[in-house]
Formats: structure tokens, C-alpha cells, sequence
């Protein structure tokens, strides 16, 4: 009799000390060796239950970034610094970070993590590097070259890239131009018949992950009509691409007769594309409206902001406020935020300067839910602040411009900013 | 006589014009020359319809893309080189203080040899500018050159 109540009794117990080390064990990220938020997390302005460090500030362009399982993090700068276009990190127990080395002398914006190679860009090329088994690139002197010669000009010049998981590698080249004009950013200059930068430019290409020397012979164009994208990934759930177009400026400044400084403002719209093989996003031809909820065709090619575009044009997944340049996009796949998060979409939008005279905008990270692979819901702020004041977003003189983002493996959200070259790592730590 | 007092008091009443729309930004204006009220003001009618989009309402510029109007050696520099830029615009690989800029900037050749003279002038003189007027007549002579 006796007996029988002590099994149950000491079972129980068993269990609630097992439970609770358990408990333990899934919050050890947040107390004593785990990122520790600042006291203002860095001074961003987050959700109810969100805390943000500063990392590390680098002091130099950051663009994107990767975080290994191993606490370390690959870091591409626009310009190389001390002739490193690349810096390693390594992160200590509460989430600060050190300087560990650099290599790849270079400067650019992709960098990409995928089955045991580091890949990272120029604006002309692609290289890649072998890790070992810690994720630690094995000859940082040595990389092998896999693509070349892609075109570069003075704007829309960097190469973003990212990986499927059937080894291709996706490489957006954005085009010289802001509209194919003939004059560009021209003043009621018409577009180019037929825009001929096309062929080479103003598109995604998609390249193979392990072969030499690549250039547009060896590519596909993947789809065309996308004036520039910096922030694209590959989204798990449904296998396909995702890019962010950066849309036209000047609208007003060339067509002053048929926009005025707001609409110039407001649109065309920056739209998130879900992209399959040979689509065709429009540029230049035409701009997405996002108050009208119409594809427009553009001023330069007979448009009167009215007149619709060819059908043929795909439409964009989510239109978002014109000039706010989403530079980073990622899908969260992590588990450490709350289920709603779960496979959404956060966009880094670095901010405007074609709004002027009216207010700038952007300067923050958005989150746009997903559910089955498909937005669903309304998009929303998920971290902002990164000007510093309002007004400084205003004026377009933001302390700091949000660029690059990555996941850490235990799901925290990473944010480059290429003013300064912070690095900031958010987390949830509500109980 | 009575011409030479009507220039004194116009030169005159210029100055304290000038003087007190400055007072408190610059104290260091008239004397070398006097760039009038109205010129200004063209001036900045034009920066706002043609340059403001890139170059900013501060003329700071945008970071790695537009550059500043502020002090550098082109706005402050040789009047010929920056008149060529206004009438041609500028798409070079060229290191503006020490920062490249990816835009381009068009040609505003289309404005006229007063419009392109008053924003110059108002660029030369605002943002803490302060450089010699530009006339129509300089305008005039490096476009002619270019025919
Ligand atoms: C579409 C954007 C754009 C517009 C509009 C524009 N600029 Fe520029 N401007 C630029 C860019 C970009 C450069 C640098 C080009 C380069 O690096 O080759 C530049 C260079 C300059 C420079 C020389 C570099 C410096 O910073 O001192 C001056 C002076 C200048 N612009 C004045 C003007 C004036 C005056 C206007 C209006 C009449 C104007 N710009 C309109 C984009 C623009």
C-alpha cells in the first residue's frame, strides 16, 4: 500500500524536475549566457515582448549579412575596408560581438550561406568558398570564381544573390537606367523603343552553384522587367523566388506636367514579386499603381498615368509606398518569435530620397504574414527607429539605414545598417 | 551728380537689404560682391523645381548616391567647370571629397542662361556656400563654346 503511493508520488516529481530543467535548458538564450537586449534596445522601436543589442559597429558599408550556427558572422561591405570586402565576427555569450578577421578584397552586397560554401559577390561577380565543418571558410585566398562579367553600372550596380535547393544560384542585375530613357532622369525625355538594356540587365539570372567562370552564355535569364532588386529569398515552403523591385524615381522631375510632387511621391509602388521562370515584371514599360491597383503604363513609353499595361506583366505580391528601397528580405523560418511570424516576410527598407520636398520614408524593417506561401494580412512596422527621430527620417538624414538581414539558429532577427555599420540582433523575450 | 547719389543709395539700401536677410547665418557677406535679394530668390525658385529632388532642400545630398552642394570644390571651385555640369549634367567615375555617387545627373541644359547663373549663384551662397555670383553672360559664352 505504502509503496504504491510512493511510485506515483516520486514519478511526479521526476517529471516536474525534468519539465522544469527543460524550461530551463529553452530559456538558458535569455538569462546568463544569452543575447542580453540594451537597456534601450539599440534604440529601435519593437513590438511588446521584443528586446534589440547592437552587436557590433563595424564603421563601414554593411550590406548582407550570414550568422553560422557557430556565433560566427560573414558581414559584405559596399566598399572593402583595410581591403577586406568581407568581415568575420564572432559572437560571445551575451550576443556582443568581435572583429575576428576579413578577406575577399572587394566591395558588394550579396553574401549567401548554403550546404557547406559561403557565397559572396562583387558587382561584377560571384565567388564561393568552402567551410569546414564549423562553418569557417577553409582558404579565404581561394575562392572559387563561379560567375563573371556581369554588367555594372553607375547605379543599380550591386549583385544580390541567393540560393534554391537544387544548386542554382539567383543573381539580380539591376539596370544603369532609371526608365530607359533617352536621356535618363531626363526631362520629358522618351524611353528607348523596345529598351535594349534588357538583354543584359533589369532581371534575375540564375546560374549553377558549382560551375567556373559563368557568365550570361552559361545563365538563364529567370525572369526580366525588374529595374533593380536587392532584397530576395527563397521561400522553404513553396519552393520559389521572391524578390523586392526597387521602383522608378522621378516621376514628377521628368513629367512634371502630368504628376505632381505628391503622386511623384507616393507612387509607383515597391513591389515584393513571387517570380517563376520566364516572367516578366514590366520595367520599364510600366510601374505598379499601388493606390489604383493597376499596372500603369509609364510616361516614357506613351503612358498618361491612366492608359493600363499589357496583361502580360505580372502583378506584384505586395505593393508597399513608393521610394522606401527594401534592400533586405527574409523569410522567418525560426522559432524563437511568436507563431504569426512564423514563414512571414521582414523587409528592410533602407529609406527614400525621391520624395522630396515631400517627407522621406521607410527606415525601418516591416513584417508582411504569410500563410501557405501567399501573403495574408496586412503588413505592419515590425522594427523602426533606425533614423534616430522622425524628423530625421523626414529629412532622409537617418543616423543609421537598415540593409541586410539574416536568422540566427536560434531565431533571432539580424539587421545590418550601412551608415554606420551597426548590427543589431532582435529577440523575443516575453515569458 | 544726382545719378551717382541714386546709385550710392541704391548700392546702399542693397547692402542693408542683404545684410539683414543674412544677419545671424553669415556675417562675413557684402563688399567683394553683392548678390541681390531677387537673384536668390530665382535662384531657389529654380534649386526647388529642378535640383531639390536629388540634391535635398538642405543640399546635403544623398548618402552614396546624390552628392552634397556643400563646399565642395565643384560648387566652390572654377565657374566654368560648374556651369559645364549644370548645362551637360554628370555621369563620371569621379571621387566628389573623398565619396563616389552611383546617380546621374541630366543635363539642365534647357533652362535658361539667367535661370542656370540665379541657381548657381543661389547654390554658391546657400547650404554655408560662399563663392562669387555666376552671370548670364558666362552662361551664355560656354554654352555658345559648346555649338
Ligand atoms: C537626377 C538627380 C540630379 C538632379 C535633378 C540634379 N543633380 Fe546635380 N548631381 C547629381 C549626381 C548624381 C551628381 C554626381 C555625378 C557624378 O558623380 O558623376 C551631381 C553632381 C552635381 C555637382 C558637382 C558635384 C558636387 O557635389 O559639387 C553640382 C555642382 C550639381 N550636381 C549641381 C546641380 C544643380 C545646380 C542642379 C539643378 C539645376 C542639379 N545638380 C540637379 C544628381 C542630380
Amino acid at each position: 500500500m505504502k509503496k504504491s503511493v510512493l511510485i506515483p508520488v516520486l514519478l511526479s516529481a521526476m517529471v516536474f524536475i525534468a519539465l522544469y530543467s527543460f524550461k530551463d535548458i529553452s530559456n538558458s538564450h535569455l538569462k546568463g549566457n544569452g543575447p542580453i537586449p540594451d537597456a534601450d534596445n539599440a534604440g529601435l522601436k519593437l513590438p511588446e515582448g521584443f528586446g534589440a543589442l547592437k552587436v557590433a559597429e563595424l564603421g563601414a558599408k554593411a550590406r548582407h549579412l550570414v550568422v553560422t550556427p557557430q556565433g560566427d558572422i560573414y558581414v559584405k561591405l559596399a566598399r572593402s575596408k583595410e581591403e577586406k570586402g568581407i568581415i568575420v565576427l564572432h559572437e560571445s555569450s551575451d550576443g556582443k560581438a568581435q572583429v575576428t578577421g576579413g578577406f575577399g578584397n572587394y566591395g558588394g552586397t550579396g553574401i549567401y550561406l548554403k550546404d557547406g560554401y559561403l557565397y559572396a559577390s562583387s558587382n561584377q561577380e560571384v565567388f564561393r568558398y568552402k567551410l569546414d565543418a564549423q562553418n569557417k571558410v577553409i582558404d579565404p585566398n581561394k575562392p572559387e570564381k563561379i560567375i563573371t562579367g556581369l554588367k555594372a553600372g553607375r547605379q543599380h550596380e550591386t549583385k544580390s544573390l541567393v540560393l534554391d535547393n537544387n544548386g542554382n544560384v539567383y543573381v539580380n542585375i539591376g539596370v544603369n537606367s532609371n526608365s530607359c530613357q533617352e536621356q535618363d532622369r531626363g526631362l520629358r525625355s522618351p524611353g528607348i523603343e523596345g529598351c535594349p538594356l534588357l538583354d543584359s540587365m533589369a532581371g534575375i539570372w540564375q546560374f549553377k552553384a558549382k560551375e567556373l567562370n559563368q557568365s550570361y552564355g552559361q545563365g538563364v535569364r529567370f525572369a526580366t522587367g525588374l529595374r533593380n532588386v536587392v532584397g530576395l529569398d527563397w521561400n522553404q515552403q513553396n519552393n520559389q523566388l521572391f524578390v523586392m523591385q526597387h521602383g522608378r524615381d522621378n516621376l514628377n522631375s521628368s513629367w512634371p506636367e502630368l504628376y505632381n510632387e505628391k503622386e511623384s511621391a507616393e507612387v509607383p509602388a515597391e513591389c515584393l514579386y513571387a517570380l517563376k521562370q520566364g516572367d516578366n515584371a514590366g520595367w520599364p514599360f510600366m510601374y505598379y499603381d499601388q493606390i489604383q491597383h493597376k499596372k500603369i503604363v509609364a510616361p516614357e513609353y506613351g503612358g498618361d498615368k491612366k492608359k493600363e499595361a499589357d496583361s502580360k506583366f505580372i502583378d506584384p505580391a505586395v505593393a508597399f509606398p513608393g521610394h522606401m528601397a527594401p534592400n533586405g528580405l527574409l523569410f522567418y523560418t525560426g522559432n524563437m518569435f511568436p507563431e504569426k511570424y512564423k514563414n512571414g516576410a521582414f523587409i528592410a527598407f533602407h529609406g527614400s530620397w525621391n520624395r522630396a520636398p515631400e517627407p522621406q520614408k521607410g527606415y525601418f524593417v516591416v513584417f508582411q504574414p504569410f500563410k501557405d506561401g501567399k501573403p495574408s494580412g496586412d503588413w505592419e512596422v515590425f522594427a523602426d527607429n533606425f533614423a534616430g527621430t522622425p524628423e530625421k527620417a523626414a529629412a532622409g538624414r537617418a543616423d543609421h539605414r537598415p540593409c541586410g538581414l539574416a536568422q540566427g539558429s536560434d531565431g533571432s532577427l539580424y539587421v545590418t545598417d550601412d551608415v554606420k555599420g551597426a548590427i543589431y540582433r532582435i529577440v523575443y523575450n516575453k515569458k | 551728380m544726382k545719378q551717382v547719389l541714386t546709385i550710392i543709395l541704391i548700392l546702399t539700401i542693397g547692402g542693408i537689404k542683404l545684410n539683414a536677410q543674412t544677419k545671424g547665418k553669415t556675417k562675413k557677406t557684402v563688399q567683394t560682391d553683392v548678390v541681390s535679394a531677387s537673384v536668390l530668390a530665382n535662384g531657389q525658385k529654380v534649386y526647388n523645381q529642378y535640383c531639390l529632388s536629388c540634391h535635398m532642400a538642405d543640399g546635403g545630398g544623398v548618402q552614396n548616391m546624390n552628392p552634397p552642394l556643400i563646399k565642395t570644390t565643384y560648387v566652390l571651385g572654377d565657374k566654368t567647370r560648374l556651369i559645364k555640369i549644370a548645362l551637360n549634367g554628370l555621369a563620371e567615375e569621379i571621387e566628389i571629397d573623398g565619396e563616389v555617387y552611383t546617380n546621374v545627373m541630366p543635363s539642365h541644359g534647357f533652362l535658361k542662361d539667367q535661370e542656370i547663373a540665379d541657381v548657381l549663384t543661389f547654390v554658391r551662397n546657400s547650404f554655408g556656400n560662399k563663392a562669387s555670383a555666376i552671370k548670364a553672360s558666362e552662361v551664355k559664352a560656354i554654352r555658345a563654346e559648346k555649338k
